[in-house]
């Protein structure tokens, strides 16, 4: 019995330690390479403004119309609830401090997993799986350099830009419902959110959740490329981790923040 | 050092973890020559091919080229030496993002800094070389098989290589493309004064092509010679590869139990 449970707890440890720990080492090598590389991604920043397009520019549709209506959906449900004790005005409040701490920057993190981050692994994976990565290699370009590091940073970059721009939209969306549609007064709609919303304490703790957010999924997103295996099955495989390890990162990593950044001010 | 061998590999042992792919691996290249690594799928002749590019190690052994030991330059020697090879993938490797013409001046914008109208300029003669000049706008995803094969040859002698190595260039071509791909590596290399290392398991082709053969099995060089002493070697593995019998040392059948106890067995 006791051989049993040894022999159990031996193969738990070893599952957690190959698995997990091995990677999250090795993934921790491939951050300090990508980083120690990023030279020419700044130097030749061509490179990474193409990769802005891509990671940025083509995601904002998603970006912009998320933010709409979840701003959309915060003006009625917050109007539905602030009326009752009868401080609708408060609505903009609500809306902008929802937004900009939280919503915006987590749910802009887990829509750019989705839409930008499983296409950066697909297309490194892609490229490892149909030797392009090696054949750079064999043409003395090193593929962090080139393929790896702009990817990354254009990652970092975009991602606080999309959460800033989820947020405007969605203050709009909740205007658009509060103000608009049901009512609400603008004076204080706009006066109240203007009073209420700290720039440090509020949008920029958004700013660096949103930045934190575009480190791990882009991080997440470059290593499950480069470390996939060069098949069909194994790029699938490595897309699909991408975004399930990107949004658990995104909601344990906002916890943190949250706990770190606001104290019950 | 000038050398008469551009490159020489002595005493090579490698091993993908516990399995050992080649066995004290005895091999030169001379100067000028073309040299064909033959031999069965998995007998080692890629893993051969990428320690000479530096991309693997020997666990043992020596690999040179031109006078230098690969397996134990630094990374700024290797990258450096890497841009005197070229080397022309199976599939060819082309980036998929970018078009034809730039495949081929991307080399030249990452280790140059050439004008844009003079890598223009190279970069459709090397297309011209290759008959392809007329490609230069197409993506990747518009050529044939044998097109993008050889907008991969013109991407791989962009910066005029001395040592050229192919790996399986024959491979899924069709009669033209093989023939027209056969010609160009001969003709590159005469006109380039390059060196080249052709791993191919397609006789017929690489024998009317090559200097000289090296014919490998399970690791090891069992055979090297002209390709006529290839022709009319009495090795019996080596007859069975350059003719295509069936079988023979190479059995048809993979190993398996009996076959009458296998059919009766409930």
């Amino acid at each position: 019995m006791t051989g049993r449970i040894a022999e159990l707890m031996r193969a738990l440890g070893a599952r957690i330690v190959n698995n997990w720990i091995w990677r999250l080492g090795f993934a921790c090598r491939f951050l300090w390479f990508t980083l120690k590389e990023s030279g020419a991604s700044f130097r030749r920043f061509h490179l990474t403004i193409r990769e802005i397009y891509f990671t940025g520019v083509l995601s904002l549709i998603i970006i912009l119309v998320s933010g709409l209506f979840v701003g959309m959906v915060l003006g009625l449900q917050g109007y539905d609830t602030l009326v009752r004790y009868g401080s609708s005005e408060a609505l903009g409040v609500l809306v902008s401090l929802s937004l900009v701490r939280e919503l915006g920057p987590v749910v802009a993190g887990l829509l750019f997993a989705s839409r930008a981050g499983s296409a950066i692994t697909a297309e490194i994976g892609l490229m490892k799986a149909t030797e392009q990565l090696s054949a750079m290699e064999m043409m003395a370009v090193d593929p962090i350099a080139r393929v790896v590091a702009p990817r990354f940073w254009a990652g970092v970059i975009s991602m606080p830009l999309l959460a800033a721009l989820f947020s405007a939209m969605g203050v709009f969306g909740g205007y658009l419902v509060g103000v608009r549609l049901i009512g609400v007064d603008e004076g204080s709609f706009w006066s109240q959110m203007q009073a209420a919303v700290d720039f440090r304490e509020d949008v920029l703790n958004g700013v660096i959740k949103s930045l934190v957010f575009g480190v791990a999924v882009t991080w997440i997103a470059v290593y499950e490329g480069y470390d996939a295996p060069p098949t069909a099955e194994g790029v699938s495989g490595a897309t699909t981790r991408t975004v399930v390890t990107s949004s658990l990162a995104i909601l344990a990593l906002d916890f943190v923040l949250t706990a770190l950044m606001f104290r019950g001010h | 050092m000038a050398t008469s061998n551009l490159v020489e590999v002595q005493n090579v042992t490698f091993s993908y973890d516990e399995r050992e792919v080649l066995k004290d691996i005895n091999l030169v290249v001379p100067q000028g020559k073309v040299v064909a690594i033959m031999g069965l799928s998995g007998c080692g002749k890629t893993t051969l091919l990428r320690l000479i590019g530096g991309a693997l190690f020997p666990d043992r052994g020596e690999v040179r080229v031109a006078g230098r030991v690969v397996n134990k330059l630094g990374d700024a020697e290797l990258f450096a030496l890497r841009r005197r090879m070229g080397m022309l993938f199976q599939f060819g490797a082309l980036f998929t993002d970018i078009s034809s013409f730039e495949n081929v001046a991307f080399q030249m914008r990452e280790h140059t800094n050439l004008p844009e109208s003079i890598i223009r300029d190279l970069a459709l003669m090397k297309l011209q070389a290759v008959g392809l000049r007329g490609a230069a706008d197409l993506m990747p995803s518009e050529l044939s098989g044998g097109m993008a094969r050889r907008v991969a040859l013109a991407r791989s002698i962009a910066l005029d290589p001395m040592l050229m190595m192919y790996d399986e260039p024959f491979t899924g071509l069709d009669p033209i493309s093989l023939g027209v791909i056969g010609q160009l590596i001969r003709r590159l290399n005469d006109s380039l004064g390059a060196t080249s290392i052709v791993v191919t398991h397609d006789v017929a082709e690489a024998l009317e092509l090559v200097d000289y053969v090296y014919y490998m099995s399970a690791g090891k060089v069992e055979f090297q010679g002209t390709p006529d002493q290839v022709r009319a070697a009495g090795l019996s593995s080596l007859r069975q590869f350059v003719y295509g019998e069936p079988d023979g040392p190479v059995p048809f059948h993979y190993p398996a139990p009996d076959y009458r106890q296998d059919l009766l067995a409930q």
